[in-house]
């Protein structure tokens, strides 16, 4: 039954790692390209989330409300960059917090707004209902094994779109040297609103797919977007590879210490103690690693800049 | 002549304004209107200010300030409603750990608190005040009745809340009525959203019942996750996880499922369907349990007023403590540590005709229930 329950829990570790880095991925290739801190990723996360609910509700099919999250988020994204975003990447990291945590208060006013205060009701879909059997006698929700089945396809996606593009090509130019590939007559302008819309979408198909297990709500993106950062600095800034270990990392660790500390300090002292305890170890311990992932590397694991 | 008639009306309209005695009440009123917690918040705030308006009492006047769900936020509001807004009686706070910064320092500026919702247990025992009345509940209560009523069908429960003082009470309460024995206990951060790790842990212990208390979305992400997991072992809760505010966002998962609740849309009283009826005119949905604390606390409120002046504090203090006012829950009387005496029911998730999901009464867990803290206060 442990082993069962062991493959369970990282499998649990691996799907919250992967929708960690959908978010993670666009918010540090706006980190990247653009040097941009965006703390208005969870609002697109949320707003991927509520275009998904809205959507399924009305057409009855989750499949078309997946395909509005990630029109509404990247639409949302884009008209925010020509807006206001646009405006911001000469200013310092302080104005740019400033601004994009306006944004945070804006959008999340605006929905509340205009769905209101209660939670959506998002449900998975039917040929995605239930739970498959695991080795060992263990059984899995066939919904989480289909996320890890995207984050992987996203993952893949993004690196052959990097490698391999033109639009790839520019966005690495970007990175390396953001004056020079304007001055050689690339459209810097678009090139921003694209990669900017990109990291929207993806913020939004995470919000969409997460919303079907959890609540779809006002401010439902800002817990997602602390535990997004921390994968961006252990994975190096910038770096989608340092995003997708990163990303890993936290989840398994967040999910096998929520599960192992309060059982292993039951072994020292009495149970009731130990749970409490163990909880609050738990809710630190993604922060110790950090912690010392950075005092070994102190500019993450896969550092673009280095 | 007209001097004269002048003279009169003046005096007659300074007769006629002392008669209505217009002595204005301020009414602080610190809930959540923003974040994931606020469909709690809005709720006791829209019962509220609907109590306030039907009574048709002018005199009161409400300060309504949103605290975000955040205890620094709300320590600061409570501040500036004592000193700038010179407030009488304050009201409102959702969430135990908020009422923990605010509480203890509001009544100790003798400002009457009264709480529509969280009832902390250290609150309640030695550290009660005359100056605090709970007008909901202490928070074991409910899930005390619950782990009273699991004896009957269940030997080995899995129990689980977040890690805040709500939690912690809540699962004391349940401990405290329940016989069995536990397949496991554990406590969630506060507003996590996944369950995944503990949904495993669950399957994994043999249990075969869970008992959890997660109240707003932490409550929905947990049933739509464990109506997904495969796991078939029966849940229950009490009833914040399965009031009117989460049902339609948690949907068919959580038909059937047993909570307990010190109220419920079906309670038969006249001051109960009169509350539900005008709920549901003015707002167009069904009012959650926050909402019916929040009007009986309103109405207490009212009551109390209309037999002493706020300004009064030991009269206004003693006509609250009377609790002579119809509560839509029934009987109602406050105990020695001003904490409701009341009955709790068990409830189950029902299907309405018209599609909607809600609660019925199906079983009543105690009869004028006391929290187990009284005791300890020497009030």
């Amino acid at each position: 039954m442990f082993t069962a329950l062991l493959i369970e829990q990282l499998l649990n570790g691996l799907q919250l790692g992967v929708m960690l880095f959908l978010m993670a991925a666009g918010l540090t290739l706006i980190f990247g390209v653009m040097g941009l801190i965006n703390l208005a990723h969870g609002s697109l996360y949320m707003i991927g989330a509520f275009a998904c609910a809205t959507v399924a509700a009305a057409t009855g099919s989750f499949w078309i409300g997946l395909i509005a999250s990630l029109a509404a988020a990247a639409g949302v994204g884009a008209i925010i960059e020509v807006a206001v975003i646009r405006r911001l990447y000469d200013r310092d990291h302080l104005d740019q917090v400033l601004a994009t945590f306006a944004l945070i208060l804006i959008l999340s006013e605006g929905a509340r707004w205009l769905f209101g205060s209660f939670p959506l009701y998002l449900d998975i879909p039917p040929m995605l209902q239930g739970a498959v059997p695991l080795p060992g006698g263990g059984q899995y929700q066939l919904y989480r094994l289909a996320i890890i089945g995207v984050g992987i396809a996203v993952a893949i996606g993004l690196y052959l779109l990097i490698a391999r593009t033109r639009l790839g090509m520019r966005i690495r130019a970007g990175e390396s040297d953001r004056e020079m590939i304007g001055a050689l007559g690339v459209d810097i302008g678009t090139l921003y609103t694209v990669v900017f819309a990109l990291g929207a979408a993806l913020a939004g198909l995470a919000g969409a797919l997460v919303g079907a297990l959890q609540s779809v709500q006002v401010g439902m993106g800002e817990p997602v977007l602390i535990l997004a950062f921390v994968v961006i600095v252990i994975g190096g800034i910038g770096s989608i590879k340092g995003a997708l270990v990163g990303a890993v990392i936290v989840g398994v660790v967040d999910t096998m210490g929520r599960f192992l500390l309060p059982s292993v300090l039951a072994l020292t002292m009495p149970a009731s103690q130990a749970t409490t305890i163990g909880a609050a170890l738990a809710s630190m311990l993604i922060y110790v690693v950090m912690a010392l992932i950075l005092a070994f590397r102190p500019s993450g694991l896969f550092s673009a800049q280095s | 002549m007209n001097r004269i008639l002048a003279a009169s009306l003046l005096g007659l309209s300074l007769a006629t304004s002392s008669l209505a005695h217009a002595e204005p009440v301020k009414i602080g009123v610190i809930t959540t209107l923003s974040g994931g917690g606020a469909g709690l918040g809005i709720d006791m705030r829209d019962a509220f200010t609907l109590a306030i308006k039907q009574s048709g009492n002018k005199d009161v006047e409400l300060v309504i300030e949103d605290d975000a769900q955040k205890p620094e936020l709300a320590v600061q509001i409570a501040e500036k409603m004592i000193q700038g807004d010179k407030v009488d009686l304050m009201t409102g706070i959702i969430w135990s750990n908020l009422a923990m910064a605010v509480v203890p320092n509001a009544v100790a500026q003798d400002v009457i608190y009264l709480s529509p919702n969280a009832g902390p247990s250290a609150l309640a025992g030695a550290n009660c005040n005359p100056n605090y009345f709970n007008v909901a509940y202490q928070n074991d209560n409910f899930h005390e009745a619950m782990g009273q009523y699991a004896n009957k069908d269940y030997k080995n429960a899995f129990i689980l809340a977040p890690n805040y003082p709500a939690g912690k009470d809540a699962l004391t309460g349940f401990k405290r009525y329940y016989k069995g024995a536990l397949a496991g206990e554990i406590y969630t951060q506060v507003g996590q959203t996944d369950y995944a790790a503990e949904v495993a842990q669950i399957r994994a212990s043999g249990a075969d019942t869970v008992y959890f208390f997660l109240p707003g979305g932490m409550g929905i992400a947990f049933m739509k996750q464990y109506a997904q997991s495969g796991v078939n072992i029966p849940v229950m809760g009490p009833g914040f996880s399965f009031s009117q505010d989460v049902l339609p966002a948690i949907g068919d998962a959580a038909l059937g499922v047993k909570n307990s609740a010190t109220w419920s849309k079906d309670l038969d009283n006249e001051a109960n369907k009169k509350f539900v009826e005008a709920f549901k005119a003015e707002y167009k949905r069904l009012p959650s349990i926050y909402a019916a604390q929040s009007w009986d606390t309103a109405n207490l409120i009212l009551a109390a007023l209309s037999k002493a002046s706020v300004k009064d504090k030991d009269a206004f203090r003693a006509a609250l403590k009377a609790a002579d006012f119809k509560s839509v829950r029934g009987k109602f009387t406050f105990n020695n540590n001003n904490h409701p005496i009341q009955n709790i029911y068990v409830r189950e998730v029902v299907k309405e005709d018209d599609g909607v999901l809600t609660n019925k009464i199906i079983a009543t867990a105690f009869e004028d229930h006391k929290d187990a803290y009284a005791d300890k206060c020497s009030m």
